[in-house]
This record gives C-alpha cells, sequence and structure tokens, in this order.
C-alpha cells in the first residue's frame, strides 16, 4: 500500500512537471476557459436591445411623438434615421442600415384625438427571428399601453373628473434571475461545460501522448498498478480543472455580475464528482485511440452534444422528445442544473438531490470502469 | 530445475488475427548469459520479447523468466526484469535525473538508496555534469546509455534489450555493449534483439529468427562451424567466369562474389582438390584456396534459403 501511494505519488510528480514544463500549453488551458466565456458571453448572451429604428412621422402631433417616446423608452428601439415616405424605410431595410422602420400617416393625429383608429405600418426585417421576434413583441406591447393612456386621457376628459382605473392589472415578479438576464442563464451553463470540455481533452491527450511515444510501454513493465497510474495522472489535472472552475466563476462575478447565491463549497464539491466521471471518460476515451488526432475526434463526439443538448444554449423543455431524452444520458446536463441551482438560486443539497444522484452514479460507474479497462497491456 | 534457467520459452506463439507474429518458439537460456535474437525486421523479435516482458499476452504456449510464469506471475516477473524498448522511450521534457528518479521510485528503491544509486547510474552511463539537461538535448548515444540506466535503476537479474543500438553510431555501439558485457559480469542474463549481424559476435548465444519461427538456436563458434558445411575463399583469375563454372558444379552449394574474391560453400574439407581441378580444367589460374569461417549473416543467408526452399517444397505438397 505504501509503495503503491509513492508510486501513484511518483506518476503525479511527473505529470505535474510535464504541464509546467509547456508553458504554452499550460497558458492556453488557463486563459481558453476565460476566453470562451467572455467571448460566448457578449455573443450570445446579448440581450436584444437598441434596435436601430427609422422613423416617417408625417403626422407630426402630439399623439405620433407619444407613440414615438414611448418605443424609445421601451429600450428595444434606437431612432437612428429618419424617412419622409414608407419607400425610403423599404430602401434602408434593404440596405439594412435599419432593422425596423415605423410609417406614421399624415391623418393619425386626426384620427386619434377624433375618437377614431389611427393606423401605423411598422416594419420589421425578419430575416433575425430573434431581433424580429423581440422587436414585434415590442411594438405590440408599446402600442397598445400607449393607446390605453390615450383612451384613459379621452374618458378623464369626458368623464368630468372621475379618475379611471383598468380593470385587471397583472403584476409579473420573475424569481432568480430578476432582470431576466441571459448571462446569467449562461455562465452557470458555461462552467459546466467549460468543465467537460477541459477534462476529456486533457486526460485523453495525457495518456494517448504516452502512448504515441512509446512510454506507456516502458510504464507497462514497471510495477505500477493500473489505478496508481490512472489517479496519478488524473490528480494534477482536477487542480488544473478547479482553477478553471474558480477563474470561470470568478470572471462571470466580476466582469458580468452573476454572483453565486448558494454555497461556493458546495458547488466546490459536487464538481469533484462531476470531474471524476468527465476524467474517467477521457481514460476511456484514450484506451480507444492510438492517436491524439483520433482522441481529439472522439472526445468532439462528447463535447458537441454536451454543448447542444445538454442545455446550455437552448433550454431542453423546448427541445423535441429525441434530443431531451438524449439530454438525460450526458453528466455535463446534471452538473448544469446543479451549477445553475447553486449560482442562480442558492439551492442547496438536499433541493438538487434529483440531479445530483444520477451525475454521481454515472462518475463513480465511469471512474471505476475507466480504472478497471484502462488496459496497461498495449 | 528452472531455478538456473533465465528464460524458458516454450512453443510460444502470438496471432494478431490471421497473422502469426511469433510461431511455436521455443528455447532455454541459462543464467548470465548474453543471449542474441538476431533477424530481420518484421520477423518476431520484438513480439517475442514483449511477451516475454508481460507487455503482450501470449496467444499458446508459455513462457517462464527468472523462473516465473509471465502470463500468471506477472508481478513477480515485473520486480526481476530491466527493458529497454525499441525507441529508448524517455520523458523528452524531463531531465536526466529526472527521468532517472523517475523510474527509480516506480520500481521503490529504497528511499536512503536512492542517491547513490542514481550517481552510481549517471557515472556509468557517463552523463555526469549532464544530470540538469533535458532529455530532448540528447544524443542518441546518450539516450540510449540514459535508457539503459533506466531499465537497471533497480539492480534486475535479467535485462531485456529491443534494438538497442538502433540510430547510434559504431563507436558508441562498442561502448554500449561493453557496458552490457560489465553487466552480465555481474551475473545479470541479457536478451538483446538486433538485426545487425555483427552486433551477435558479442553474444554468448545466438537465436535466429526469419518469418515467426526461430530457425537456428546455438553459440556463434557451433553455428560457424556446423551449420552450413564448408566455406572456401577461392582467389583466381576470371572470377566471373569461376563463378558460372563452380555454380554448375553439383557439390557446390553455394556461390558468393566477395570483391574480387569468390566464397564457395561445399559440404567438406576434402572437397577443395576437386573444387581446384574443376577450375584448373577450365582454363582458370587458381591463385590461392583457403578455408575461412562464415560470418553470422553467411550463415543466417544460408539458413534463409534453407528455410524457403522447405516451404516451396510444402507448398508443393
Amino acid at each position: 500500500m505504501r509503495q503503491g501511494f509513492r508510486r501513484m505519488a511518483t506518476i503525479v510528480r511527473k505529470e505535474w512537471l510535464h504541464i509546467i514544463r509547456d508553458p504554452r500549453t499550460l497558458a492556453l488551458v488557463i486563459v481558453f476557459p476565460v476566453m470562451m466565456l467572455v467571448l460566448l458571453g457578449y455573443a450570445v448572451a446579448n440581450d436584444v436591445e437598441d434596435i436601430p429604428l427609422a422613423v416617417a412621422d408625417l403626422s407630426k402631433t402630439d399623439a405620433s411623438r407619444l407613440l414615438v417616446d414611448k418605443l424609445t423608452v421601451s429600450g428595444f428601439f434606437m431612432v437612428t434615421h429618419s424617412a419622409q415616405s414608407e419607400d425610403q424605410i423599404l430602401e434602408m431595410l434593404d440596405a439594412g442600415t435599419i432593422k425596423a422602420g415605423l410609417y406614421i400617416p399624415e391623418g393619425f393625429g386626426r384620427e386619434v384625438t377624433t375618437g377614431g383608429t389611427g393606423v401605423v405600418q411598422f416594419y420589421i426585417d425578419g430575416s433575425n427571428p430573434t431581433i424580429a421576434q423581440t422587436a414585434q413583441l415590442a411594438v405590440e406591447t408599446v402600442s397598445q399601453s400607449t393607446s390605453q393612456e390615450i383612451l384613459v386621457q379621452r374618458l378623464e376628459r369626458s368623464g368630468a373628473g372621475m379618475t379611471i382605473h383598468l380593470p385587471v392589472d397583472a403584476r409579473v415578479r420573475y424569481l432568480y434571475n430578476p432582470n431576466l438576464r441571459k448571462m446569467n442563464f449562461l455562465i452557470p451553463g458555461l462552467v459546466a461545460v467549460i468543465l467537460q470540455v477541459q477534462t476529456l481533452l486533457l486526460t485523453a491527450f495525457a495518456i494517448v501522448r504516452e502512448r504515441e511515444q512509446g512510454t506507456l510501454e516502458q510504464l507497462i513493465v514497471t510495477p505500477v498498478r493500473s489505478w496508481e497510474l490512472m489517479l496519478g495522472k488524473i490528480l494534477p489535472y482536477i487542480l488544473v480543472a478547479f482553477i478553471n472552475v474558480a477563474m470561470t466563476v470568478a470572471v462571470g462575478a466580476i466582469w458580468f455580475g452573476v454572483e453565486i447565491a448558494g454555497s461556493i463549497a458546495l458547488l466546490a464539491a459536487l464538481s469533484l464528482i462531476f470531474l471524476l466521471g468527465s476524467l474517467g471518460l477521457g481514460v476511456l476515451i484514450s484506451n480507444v485511440s492510438r492517436t491524439q488526432m483520433q482522441a481529439m475526434y472522439m472526445a468532439s463526439f462528447i463535447m458537441m452534444p454536451s454543448f447542444l443538448l445538454a442545455g446550455l444554449l437552448y433550454p431542453r423543455e423546448n427541445m423535441p422528445w429525441v434530443a431531451y431524452y438524449a439530454g438525460y444520458l450526458l453528466p455535463v446536463t446534471y452538473f448544469l442544473e446543479i451549477v445553475r441551482g447553486i449560482i442562480l438560486k442558492g439551492a442547496g443539497f438536499f433541493t438538487l438531490w434529483n440531479w445530483i444522484w444520477p451525475m454521481a452514479v454515472f462518475s463513480v460507474v465511469v471512474f471505476f470502469a475507466s480504472v478497471f479497462m484502462f488496459r496497461k497491456r498495449l | 530445475m528452472s531455478a538456473e534457467k533465465a528464460i524458458e520459452a516454450i512453443q510460444l506463439t502470438k496471432r494478431f488475427g490471421d497473422f502469426t507474429a511469433v510461431n511455436q518458439v521455443s528455447f532455454e537460456i541459462p543464467r548470465g548469459e548474453i543471449f542474441g535474437l538476431l533477424g530481420p525486421n518484421g520477423a518476431g523479435k520484438t513480439t517475442t520479447i514483449r511477451m516475454l516482458c508481460g507487455i503482450l499476452e501470449p496467444t499458446a504456449g508459455e513462457a517462464r523468466v527468472m523462473g516465473y510464469d509471465v502470463a500468471k506471475h506477472a508481478e513477480e516477473v515485473k520486480q526481476r526484469i530491466g527493458y529497454m524498448s525499441q525507441k529508448f522511450s524517455l520523458y523528452d521534457d524531463l531531465t536526466v535525473y529526472e527521468n532517472l528518479g523517475f523510474y527509480a521510485n516506480l520500481y521503490g528503491v529504497p528511499r536512503e538508496k536512492l542517491k547513490p544509486r542514481l550517481a552510481e547510474l549517471i557515472a556509468m552511463a557517463g552523463l555526469r555534469g549532464h544530470e540538469k539537461q533535458l532529455t530532448r538535448d540528447l544524443s542518441g548515444a546518450w539516450r540510449q546509455r540514459l535508457a539503459l540506466a533506466c531499465a537497471i535503476v533497480h539492480e534486475p537479474p535479467m535485462l531485456f534489450l529491443d534494438e538497442p543500438t538502433a540510430g547510434v553510431d559504431p563507436v558508441s555501439r562498442r561502448e554500449f555493449w561493453e557496458m552490457i558485457y560489465q553487466l552480465a559480469g555481474q551475473g545479470v542474463s541479457v536478451l538483446a534483439t538486433t538485426h545487425y549481424m555483427d552486433e551477435a559476435e558479442f553474444c554468448n548465444v545466438i537465436g535466429m529468427m526469419y518469418r515467426s519461427r526461430l530457425i537456428a538456436l546455438s553459440d556463434p563458434d557451433s553455428l560457424r562451424e556446423g551449420v552450413i558445411g564448408v566455406l572456401f575463399e577461392v582467389d583466381c583469375q576470371e572470377p566471373g567466369r569461376a563463378e558460372l563454372v563452380l555454380k554448375d558444379l553439383p557439390l557446390v552449394q553455394d556461390v558468393a562474389a566477395h570483391g574480387v574474391l569468390l566464397h564457395v560453400q561445399v559440404a567438406s574439407e576434402k572437397q577443395r582438390a576437386e573444387l581446384e581441378q574443376t577450375l584448373q580444367s577450365n582454363g582458370i589460374v587458381v591463385e590461392r584456396i583457403e578455408r575461412i569461417l562464415p560470418s553470422l549473416e553467411d550463415i543466417f543467408v544460408s539458413l534463409v534459403d534453407h528455410e524457403n526452399r522447405q516451404h516451396k517444397r510444402a507448398d508443393k505438397d
């Protein structure tokens, strides 16, 4: 046993030397997750706002100005151009200088003040569905609330001093992510997926490299046992992966303002369980790969679904049932829910239990399977 | 009984799918000998060595190394052998000292003996002053000696060397064999594969492998004397015509040109006169006919011819 521990420590020390002797790779390993976080953070999590809008206000009345003001104040639109006709708006949409255009006809103000319906034309560039849907929703909401306001004014003026209250007022309160920021949804997910990618690639490479160099053959003739070799190879990378977790969470909190609502200790403990399984997967991959290239592609088989099916970018509930259930096969799916639960909701161990136990089972099975299958013979 | 044997291989066989890499190889090597396994690339030498080291499991047959069955007692075997693989598998990004220390710790060299042992090995390998150098910066010969030092860090009584001199200059090759001699002198048994026939001269016992089979097993002198009859070196005029004349002679087993000289192989010493007469009757002036010992290369080529002829005959049947 003591000899076994010594052999494992020897492997750890050697593996650590490999890591620090290659500072370029180390820098990449450390910087890559943070870079990915920042890039994805800006690219994906950008909420739709300030949609460039051109306004052709031929009415030039209080009512038309109220409508335009309300659109601007909503934050969804920014008036970047003014136009004189519908044709001009269409030209600008064609050219891509604006994403939406508002045409207010000359008679709008008169219709509104005389109690009729003022019709305006709103153009939306539908080529990006996300922007288009947001714009549509925003313009509908804004026009409704403007209508309400005008209606109330009208009634108050005619109703001789009485105040009007709207009959129904539904008040919505968002829990956990009050400002509905996508960043809050994304950062915890990124922590999970980055961990998955890092551990998978690092361990797979660390073992396949020895196979390529021929040093694995040399190790096989030594008395080292497979679990000593495996643990020895994995431990340094657990440390590296933990640095990654800490850095992504820190960047998420400091840069993007996503603070951890729950227990950091719980997050660390559950990360460790996840890492065990993920590193085990890396070892399994290295068992079936002869070259680093093969390992790379094998890892992609797990990485791509992790990005798509685990619910990092798109909510799993909206996926077709095949994709939905396929997500349950990936350990990162459970871990993602756990990380989101802890960071956003401050959830505790028992609340998350339904996600914890399948992940733990997976990790333990994969870890022992990988030790078992780790072929000491070539 | 097996205690005196370094290696016993009995009908050792390894198949990869349809391909038989090692076919029913049997041999016994006494302790303290240097056993050279010769043969061209692909003959099955490396596969044999890998089975003996416990890296590959034999498909059939069995082998005992230092008295332990390689399949059943792999761990016992591992403690008693050193193995130097084909490519001198060292960690390039570790220093000389770190590579040595790594293996010393893996083999469980006692901590208090660690430092003196490593110092001793560095002195033996002539690497003093280079302890802190990264292995990737070492020349081929130095890497080779470091790999040897790593393989014997735990003082194994049995040493396996797979192509230990590949890619190393002739002077360093000789120095390397000197080190192997010293180890053998201390009682270490050695099995080395090589495809340099001249290196076989350093071995006490020689096995020749060809097409997955062991086709000869003997000490070098008996191989030279016994295996292929008698070899004469013929110095004559018109060697080109002489070669054609001798080829047609029934008693001649083989003729090969070596520069202006001819090497003629016959069954016995007594046929010297007959050779001379035949040449003279064909009008060729003979300067000298001398019996020589065949080189191991000659022997190997002749054995391979013999083996191939048998193959053809077997195919016809």
